[in-house]
């Protein structure tokens, strides 16, 4: 007989360990208790050797589906406490948490089975769930994760669910959520003036809101995270409605199908592909269309070959949708750019005028959770939005980053994230949103005040971006100031890198690597604004050793919005542009151009009015789109432009591998990309009528090849082995499996980001790491 | 001009100026300091410095400026402007003929104010040691009886109005610096606002807060006022009066006219119940015709000022810390 102490850390609560644990204790004939505590799980165990050793295999090896078991430490008990008679579940331990809240995760296959069995007590049920599956995140109020502190703890478990919850054989033996129709949340649907419709409760409202859908109505329906608005996605009049009724004109809608051979219908789909949509985060998958002429509304992605599919990810998806032929619109409860709903007022009043009905239950969402989006590049899936199935998550930091601990990094402005370290672990939350619209600012400082309390932690040191306008900069400066504490201003490209190398496990230290930035835009160093940047960087240093050569943002903002600014800027970095224009002032483009206060405009990007020098990469692309025409004069949203840009490039049949001329130039301490000399050829191209889409393709490969060019150099110059590639641009699958191949071919170890976006999304991660790296 | 050896003739022919232009009864008796009785109540003093470029720009000079901003200053408390100083530092070659039409704007100010220089002092510093001319002054001024007006009174429920286009003076001054050509010419709202200010508070004695949007705008003001009040406050984008010309130089430009200087505009802050009263009274002086409500203050431990833009979103009009500068990633 010996006797363990097994300490595991990881998600391995609320996520049903303790019974999982506590069945293989008894099938194995182990004795003792298992209990959570502010470290994760502490098993105590006493049994022979071999029954010791298949426990403990046992438990690594067939965990709860939604457990992430970080670590497992055995030692063995003091001589002199006695093998307890039997194994039993003690309760939580008080003390500080630490482990993670866990995210909400979809619905398992037993539960979905159970809503789907008619004989079954929760047949129909909108909010049957079990352990393995449910809400988590968005029902949490605080620590520790009991039903009191969520939102289910108005609704007291009737006989039969309580039986469940307290039998450690039960696959709900300790789901806080557990509900049935009896006990549980009830779903209604109601008219915009507050009308309850029909005394409907849950699958009979669910039929009738899938009528309604059916029949050409916007309905509101209040799911796991957030309020979203369903309309048939095939119904082109319904579509327009919703897209005029939200102000959201143009950017791409999502879609839920029934099932995946419904998504198959409308778009290509691999084996990655369909098995990200079938995991627990079921996160809207972003996917290639597979006819343009489908019977989907013209108004669901315009101007794009891709489609955003998503599978009901709860039983009251899954009902509604049971009752519909076709994918419906699932898209954010809310105007254009504001968070989505998650109250039932907040609902009712802002909604009111864009739905026609509210679909609405009385389970309250206490944290906003957006769906996740992703996106399958080069064989990789790569998140592009952190949220709902993902977030909180705990990420496990390299080696070196052991002892990192009450940092708080307050992320980027726009899609932006904020991480905690703690323990040695990062904790990434949700997506928020644009920081600029006051909502979604509340919110976000709502949910760092929660994230500090779920995970006990009191920052010591914050981190933030270097602009000095950041929303996010002034809250963390603002904090800093208020606690008397450090905070660490952190360069927008090198929180990029660092978090691409933070999420690959390089260990804090590793030699430094190559790190390229192909981005919008951040604050530099210098005060300038970056885009296109190449730097020599580990965790703790970054220096610029390249960059695409800078032209002025004319009119600062605007020149995002307004894609003709960019080509301006461009063509006018061309040594003789009078000529150039001259050349082909037949073209449309340039005709175009012509009609702008030209003289003026030269003025104001002489004496940089507004108007800062920037190597943006975004820009060079949304330059290159507005020469094709494509939303020069303005776009509806970030990356509309480049988006189109890439499309039609995947369109193209033939001559893409030619790359339009560029130069590589040292310039001052560093080696720049020259794009003066891409443009008259460009025009050149669309002067001989050479199709728009072999000129998108020929861009993108000219952009590929000079980067890949710049980095072969700079690697072999400073000695490098490793390339790390991030930023917005690289949303761009084509551009970035260009990049990836071309890199891989001259030898180097190439690291993209994967499970951190390579937006904004991740930048709170790099901050986080930098700031620690940089403390030493 | 010219300095050393000349220095006393120099001196002599600058004293001569200021006096021919600014003449008054205080000034002219040469002293040291000027002597004046003030009538009872809480006396306001207020200074402020003077450097722009160019000197002469659409709708005044550097002269003009440096009265109305300090008269501003001091109106912003309520109070009625008696008395201006004014210290002058030349650099050495500055044209005595652009000195001359400072001081002749300066005047021409004053006079149109009815509130006389009544002492002042120059100094000429080494060529390359200044930038042409920098103007200092000082007025002070009576705050009449009953009248509490301070940047930390704002309540929530309290009405917020401008008292006419905002943005005139920054795009003025750019353009004429910069050579910038518009389809119309931008003059800058430079002008003294207390007579305004007396006749708002005749018709809305209970003002709480009056601010001139100077250096940062509307945006910065307002945010001061939030934040020195522990408030919130919520504008209308739609409600904010801009001119056609200033809006579309603004667009042009890409910038944001809510962080565009003013030099004769103010914004108050009333109880909502005189918000018509002090609109009306605004709109009835020849500086307040294009006033207007644009919004109230709210209750908000964040201190946000927020503004419903015209799509509908509710965007943080925050503070800057430098210039304008992109944002978007
Ligand atoms: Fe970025
Ligand atoms: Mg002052
Ligand atoms: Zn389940
Ligand atoms: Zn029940």
């Amino acid at each position: 007989m010996r006797g363990e102490r097994i300490r595991i850390r990881g998600t391995v609560q609320g996520v049903g360990f303790r019974p999982h644990v506590w069945r293989l204790a008894r099938s194995a004939g182990i004795t003792g208790d298992i209990c959570n505590d502010n470290e994760g799980v502490l098993i105590n165990a006493w049994g022979d050797s071999q029954a010791l050793e298949e426990f403990v295999e046992e438990i690594e090896t067939r965990k709860p589906p939604l457990a992430v078991i970080e670590s497992v430490e055995r030692q063995p008990q003091p001589n002199d406490i006695d093998a307890p008679g039997n194994f039993s579940i003690l309760d939580s331990g008080a003390g500080a948490p630490l482990t993670a809240v866990a995210a909400d995760a979809a619905s398992c296959h037993q539960c979905l089975a159970e809503a789907r069995n008619p004989r079954n007590r929760r047949a129909g049920y909108p909010f049957t769930n079990c352990t393995h599956c449910g809400p988590r995140y968005s029902i949490i109020r605080a620590i520790p994760y009991d039903r009191a502190n969520t939102s289910m703890a108005p609704f007291a478990m009737c006989t039969n669910c309580l039986a469940e919850y307290y039998e450690p054989e039960d696959r709900r033996f300790h789901a806080q959520p557990n509900a049935c129709p009896d006990c549980g949340p009830q779903l209604w649907l109601e008219d915009v003036d507050g009308n309850a419709v029909g005394e409907l409760r849950n699958a009979d409202a669910l039929a009738r809101a899938a009528a309604l859908i059916a029949s050409g109505h916007i309905v509101a329906v209040k799911g796991m995270g957030g309020v979203h608005l369903a309309v048939d996605a095939c119904n082109a009049q319904a579509v327009d409605t919703l897209r005029e009724r939200k102000r959201r004109y143009r950017k791409p809608l999502a879609l839920m199908a029934r099932d995946i051979a419904e998504v198959r219908r409308y778009a290509y789909l691999d084996w990655t592909e369909a098995k990200a949509l079938h995991s627990p985060a079921a996160p809207i998958v972003i996917l290639r269309r597979r006819d343009a002429h489908d019977d989907l509304a013209p108004g669901i992605a315009p101007g794009q070959d891709q489609l955003g599919f998503m599978l009901p990810y709860t039983p009251l998806h899954l009902e509604l949708m049971r009752h519909l032929r076709g994918p419906i619109v699932l898209t954010s409860g809310n105007l254009s750019e504001e968070p989505q709903c998650t109250d039932n007022t907040d609902a009712r009043e802002r909604l009111a005028g864009i739905a026609d009905y509210l679909l609405l239950h009385d389970r309250d969402i206490v944290n906003r959770v957006d769906d996740s989006v992703v996106r399958v590049t080069a064989g990789h899936l790569r998140t592009l939005r952190r949220a709902r199935g993902f977030a909180p998550g705990q990420l496990a930091l390299p080696p070196g980053f052991e002892g990192a601990d009450g940092v708080l990094a307050t992320g980027a402005d726009l899609k932006n994230t904020f991480c905690l370290l703690k323990d040695g672990y990062a904790i990434l939350s949700p997506h928020m949103g644009d920081l600029e619209d006051a909502p979604t600012q509340v919110d976000y400082r709502r949910a760092i005040a929660l994230h500090r309390q779920l995970y006990a932690m009191e920052p010591q040191l914050l981190a933030a971006d270097m602009h000095p306008d950041y929303h996010s900069s002034h809250y963390a400066r603002e904090l800093a100031a208020s606690a008397d504490l450090p905070c660490a201003e952190i360069q927008h490209h090198h929180a990029h890198i660092a978090a691409v190398l933070g999420e690959h496990g390089l260990p804090r230290d590793s030699a430094p690597v190559l790190g390229i930035a192909l981005d919008g835009l951040g604050y530099g160093d210098d005060g300038g604004i970056w885009g296109g940047e190449f730097l020599l960087a580990d965790y703790a240093q970054s220096q610029r050793i390249g960059r695409f050569r800078p032209v002025p943002m004319l009119g600062g903002n605007l020149a995002m919005r307004e894609p003709w600014r960019c080509a301006l800027a461009h063509l006018w970095s061309v040594d003789d542009w009078e000529s150039l224009a001259g050349r082909h002032a037949a073209l449309e483009c340039i005709a175009f151009l012509r009609e702008k206060p030209l003289d003026t405009l030269r003025q104001v990007a002489a004496k940089g009015i507004n108007s800062p020098p920037s190597s943006s990469a975004g820009r060079l692309f949304d330059a290159a789109a507005a020469l094709l025409g494509l939303h020069r004069e303005e776009q509806a949203y970030e990356g509309e432009a480049a988006m189109a840009l890439e499309a039609m490039a995947l369109r193209a049949v033939d001559g893409v591998e030619q790359a339009y001329p560029f130069e590589l130039r040292e310039a001052q301490a560093l080696v720049e990309i020259d794009w003066s000399t891409v443009w008259p050829a460009l025009l050149e191209d669309l002067a001989a009528q050479v199709p728009g889409e072999t000129i998108a393709a020929r861009f993108h490969t000219t952009v590929a090849t000079a980067v890949a060019e710049l980095a072969q150099r700079l690697m072999l110059q400073h000695q490098l082995k490793t390339v790390a590639l991030s930023g917005g641009v690289l949303q761009n699958s084509l551009l970035a499996s260009q990049l990836q191949a071309r890199l891989a071919a001259q030898g180097h170890r190439v690291l993209m980001p994967e499970q951190i976006p390579c937006n904004d999304g991740g930048i709170a991660l790099g901050q986080a790491l930098v700031a620690w790296a940089q403390q030493g | 001009m010219s300095h050393g050896s000349g220095g006393r003739a120099s001196a002599q022919l600058i004293e001569e100026l200021f006096l021919r232009h600014l003449d008054n009864d205080l000034l002219r008796r040469g002293d040291d300091s000027a002597q004046f009785g003030v009538p009872a109540g809480r006396m306001v003093m207020s200074t402020d410095c003077h450097v722009i470029s160019p000197l002469f720009f659409p709708g005044g000079d550097i002269g003009a400026l440096a009265v109305h901003g300090t008269l501003n200053d001091v109106a912003m408390s309520g109070a009625t402007p008696l008395y201006l100083a004014a210290g002058f530092i030349l650099e050495e070659g500055f044209p005595l003929a652009d000195l001359e039409r400072i001081v002749a704007g300066m005047a021409a100010a004053a006079t149109a104010a009815g509130v006389p220089v009544v002492t002042g002092d120059t100094k000429v510093v080494e060529k390359g040691k200044g930038d042409g001319v920098f103007i200092t002054t000082t007025g002070i001024g009576m705050v009449p009886p009953g009248v509490e007006i301070a940047g930390d009174r704002a309540r929530p429920g309290d009405a917020i109005l401008v008292s006419g286009t905002i943005g005139d003076h920054g795009v003025a001054i750019m353009s004429s610096r910069e050579n910038l050509e518009f389809d119309t010419t931008i003059t800058s709202d430079s002008a003294a606002l207390h007579t305004l200010v007396a006749q708002v508070l005749g018709a809305a004695p209970d003002i709480h807060c009056l601010r001139d949007p100077t250096r940062g705008g509307l945006a910065t003001t307002l945010n001061e006022l939030a934040r020195q009040s522990r408030v919130g406050m919520r504008i209308r984008e739609s409600g904010i009066p801009v001119r056609g010309a200033v809006k579309s130089a603004c667009e042009l430009l890409g910038l944001d006219p809510l962080y565009v200087a003013n030099e004769g505009k103010l914004v108050c802050i009333c109880p909502a119940p005189q918000a018509a009263a002090a609109l009306a009274a605004m709109r009835a002086h020849p500086l307040g015709g294009e006033a207007a409500v644009i919004g109230e203050v709210v209750e908000d431990p964040h201190h946000f000022v927020q503004m419903e833009t015209t799509f509908g979103g509710q965007r943080i009009v925050d503070w800057l810390a430098g210039e304008q500068l992109p944002r978007i990633c």
